[in-house]
């Protein structure tokens, strides 16, 4: 009797005209999804108790300089028309400028987003490379010791205060140990050393061979991406689990063992074959959320990223920079879910 | 982060440290200076438009002045700067200020009258956020070719009317006064904008430094200008790094990476008060803790109503308490250091005499709404009020809400009670004094949202006059006698409650010297500062 993955059947190839509809049919989802989001985004930026004329004149001005500025920024419009106007700028390619510091929003978002992808993608490495192994092994040895160990550091990585943690870790590897770096992407003997090119200060300063650079942010960046990855490690870890018990007290992983497979090819050949579709998930949702920016890691850390960015901006009434960082991590996440359909239909024949 | 998150995280890094060496010190470099700060209120750098408070220090290092406070010596006042003299017209309208020779810009240009005249009205003509303070002086973009005028080397402004000098001179202190190469900067024009994009991001001073860059929300960075005409700064390169979170600049200041960490709440600067190679400075701000009595409520309208709020704030238990070291008592509208200013603190807590003035009052209980913003300290404050009122019977409910909330309100006239801050815009007596003593229409109808008295409907009895009087009264002492007289008429009469006046505290490495923040008057100077 021959072991059968569930996966493994009803191979079907689709029509050209069928992936071309699919192709139009998720570029119109992409493209509803976007305008939904931000729509809600804009009516809650004008709903809530927040006023970027007085960000912008002050508390002091007089009440002309007040208005004067109220009907510059188009306030005195519906909010229907006011939505009107910004998505025309949009399609144009005009996120407008900051409202604060009358900086185009874009040019801003291009040199904070590569800090926070820099930072994400580190982390989520760190997350999936050592989660899903855990995760595995917890669910192997289910019951034992070692599940429990690892049980309780994802708890500990559930539960944990960021903040916390962050500090923790910063007076323990920076501050008593001086193993890391501190707060800050580089010290300031190599700051401006590097030519920007992607923003990344790890990949510009390979592409230019300044390694002490690049040692040098290594030492910034692995501590906060550590901590980051340890969150997602978490999650990723007991969701790994999860999906392992699942498989593992599946019949034909009994058959498999019956038939005299090793352990090895039982849990990766057949097992682990069978949980990579709800992982991409998992860690696409555990990547986009690190890319949306941890705006507690990167207040303990000083580091500029998206997150901070959307966060000071919301603060400070900046509508612009909040609907311009809205719509890149609203895209972050739309791409993200693209990728994961992609993969789907990689891992699983069945879906094409 | 929350009160309890900033306390725990405190009692982390001093549990810590204690218990542990620190790991082997990092130092910054010999000649250069690196503050942790948060930066993030910087919207420009462009002295005609730059009014927040860490654009007004990294613009007082760039950019020079007619006039300027010398930083070892603010109570001297104003001091010759670019201008080498100046001479004033028999009517009073005009000062003619003589250029000093010698002076050059970071590109090299020599500083000349044409400068000074083209900045002043570059300023005037943009109308960006900070022109009002020299578009007070009749100022406009009309008249500015006839207002301010170059002849030779010199320069002569004039106003629509008479000012007291040391008016108009202390307006021209502040950042709005920088100086700003004509040349350069109108290269760097575009769409007839004066430059003011480019200068947004970029220097053209005559000051110790140049800006080599400014990243928003990360870093500033400035470097020794090799024109500047006084002597070179030691340190040649200033960093000043947006670090958001208090026990991170602590981290970083007990570890060495910074030299100077500004931001610290008071459980930091006591724990880097304890730490080896830290010192910690004070320094009196200008700020002012105030909260106000609306005039439209008709029980608060009464002149002893008014006093017995004054005797119902536990000035001394707030200042040794959630206060400690971060403000200081001081009851009055200018604050200590300026010119004016007066250190008479009459009001203590006194329940008592409090329920006596409001019994003759004919008031036996009151119930109040007192409107704050969400900070911390202010929250603090209310609730210390609500305490200590309730023992007289007045009841207050507090309301907390964003900017939008409670501004919209107060501008509105409609809050019985405000508590908040207020700062000075320029380093002269009238800056407060005509907002808080100067209400020449109460009505509705006059909407002079920008006016504190105004806000709460007070027609402030001949103060008005008193103020407009002090602001063109050109002998120097006269006029502080005459700030000093109104303020005291003020502490007794107006709705006015002012309990509190900021104090900076910073936290330093121990061989920083002669870093002078500026004190209520002016901004910091990096240029004097040796390690």
């Amino acid at each position: 009797m021959a072991v059968t993955d569930p996966i493994s059947e009803g191979r079907l190839q689709a029509p050209f005209g069928q992936t071309i509809l699919r192709v139009i049919a998720t570029f119109g989802s992409i493209a509803v999804t976007m305008l939904g989001l931000l729509f809600v985004t804009f009516v809650i930026g004008r709903i809530m108790p927040i006023d970027p004329v007085l960000a912008i004149v002050g508390e002091r001005a007089p009440q002309a300089t007040y208005d004067a500025v109220y009907f510059d920024l188009g306030l005195d419009k519906p909010v229907i028309v006011q939505f009107g106007y910004y998505i025309w700028d949009v399609l144009q390619g005009d996120f407008g400028d900051s409202l604060l510091n009358a900086r185009p929003v874009s040019e801003d978002i291009a040199r904070v987003f590569p800090a926070t992808l820099e930072l994400a993608t580190l982390g989520i490495l760190f997350g999936i490379l050592i989660g899903t192994p855990l995760g595995v092994l917890s669910a192997v040895h289910q019951g034992s010791w070692i599940d429990q160990i690892v049980r309780f550091v994802a708890l500990i990585g559930y539960s944990m205060p960021i903040f916390w943690l962050g500090l923790m870790g910063l007076l323990i590897f920076y501050g008593l140990l001086g193993w890391v770096g501190g707060p800050g992407r580089l010290d300031i003997f190599f700051e401006d050393i590097v030519p920007t090119r992607t923003g990344m200060i790890l990949i510009d300063s390979a592409i230019s061979g300044h390694w002490d650079v690049f040692r040098n942010a290594f030492s910034h960046i692995i501590l906060p991406a550590s901590l980051l990855g340890y969150y997602s490690l978490a999650y990723i870890s007991r969701m790994t689990r999860s999906f392992m018990l699942e498989q593992l007290s599946s019949e034909y992983i009994l058959t498999a063992r019956v038939k005299g497979l090793s352990e090895r090819q039982v849990i990766w050949g057949h097992a682990f074959k069978n949980i990579r579709v709800q992982l991409v998930t998992v860690m696409a949702l555990s990547y986009a959320n690190l890319l949306e920016g941890s705006v507690l890691t990167e207040i303990i850390f000083s580091w500029p990223g998206i997150g901070s960015y959307v966060t000071t901006a919301l603060l400070s009434a900046d509508m612009n920079a909040v609907l311009g960082g809205t719509v890149v991590i609203g895209l972050i996440f739309v791409c993200l879910n693209v990728l994961s359909d992609l993969l789907y239909r990689i891992f699983d024949p069945r879906s094409k | 982060m929350n009160t309890l998150s900033k306390l725990l995280s405190s009692g982390i890094i001093s549990l810590t440290t204690a218990l542990s060496p620190i790991a082997s010190l990092a130092a910054t470099p010999a000649d250069t200076l690196v503050v942790a700060n948060r930066i993030d209120d910087i919207i420009t750098i462009d002295p005609a438009e730059s009014f927040e408070f860490a654009g007004s220090d990294v613009s007082r290092n760039i950019y020079q002045k007619l006039v300027n406070f010398d930083p070892f010596n603010l109570d001297a006042g104003y001091q010759p700067e670019i201008a080498e003299s100046w001479t004033v017209s028999s009517d009073g309208r005009s000062i003619t200020f003589q250029i000093r020779d010698g002076l050059t810009f970071a590109s090299g240009n020599p500083v000349t009258a044409e400068d000074v005249a083209f900045s002043l009205r570059r300023a005037v003509a943009l109308e960006k956020t900070p022109s009002f303070i020299l578009t007070q002086f009749g100022f406009s973009a009309d008249n500015i070719k006839e207002t301010i005028t170059t002849d030779g080397n010199s320069v002569t402004i004039t106003t629509d009317k008479r000012y007291a000098t040391s008016f108009v001179l202390n307006c021209l202190t502040a950042t709005i006064g920088g100086i700003v190469d004509m040349k350069t900067v109108m290269a760097n024009e575009v769409n007839g904008d004066m430059g003011n994009e480019w200068l947004k991001t970029h220097s053209a001073g005559s000051g110790p430094y140049i800006l080599s860059s400014w990243k928003p929300n990360e870093s500033v960075v400035l470097t020794a200008n090799p024109n500047y005409a006084g002597s070179a700064p030691a340190m040649a390169r200033v960093v000043i790094r947006h670090v958001q979170e208090s026990a991170s600049q602590r981290l970083l200041l007990e570890r060495g990476d910074i030299d100077v960490a500004r931001n610290l709440n008071t459980e930091d600067i006591k724990g880097a008060r304890e730490a080896d190679g830290v010192i910690v400075e004070d320094e009196l701000r200008g700020r002012l803790m105030y909260f106000a009595l609306n005039q439209k409520h008709p029980d608060l309208a009464k002149p002893k109503v008014r006093q017995a709020m004054k005797y119902l704030v536990d000035y001394k238990g707030m200042e040794s308490s959630f206060l400690d070291g971060q403000y200081v008592i001081h009851q009055n509208f200018l604050p200590r250091t300026f010119l004016g200013a007066v250190d008479a603190n009459p009001f203590s807590l006194d329940i008592e005499k409090a329920k006596g003035l409001l019994a003759e009052a004919g008031v036996d209980s009151l119930e109040l709404e007192v409107g704050v913003r969400e900070a911390q300290e202010r929250i603090e404050i209310a609730q210390s009020l609500q305490n200590t009122f309730a023992q007289a019977g007045i009841k207050l409910n507090i309301t907390v809400g964003t900017a939008k909330q409670i501004l919209g309100r107060y501008r509105a006239r409609e809050l019985d009670v405000y508590l908040g801050a207020w700062g000075p815009d320029y380093p002269d007596p009238n800056t407060n004094a005509a907002t808080f003593a100067f209400n020449p229409d109460n009505s509705d109808a006059a909407n002079a949202t920008g006016i504190l008295a105004w806000r709460n409907s007070w027609d402030t009895g001949g103060l008005t006059e008193k103020t407009a009087a002090a602001v063109v009264e050109s002998d120097r002492n006269k006029r502080s006698e005459m700030y000093a007289d109104i303020q005291a008429i003020f502490r007794d009469t107006s709705p006015f409650a002012i309990m509190f006046q900021r104090i900076e505290q910073t936290a330093l490495r121990d061989n920083v010297e002669n870093l002078l923040l500026g004190g209520a008057t002016t901004a910091a100077s990096y240029w004097t500062v040796t390690k």
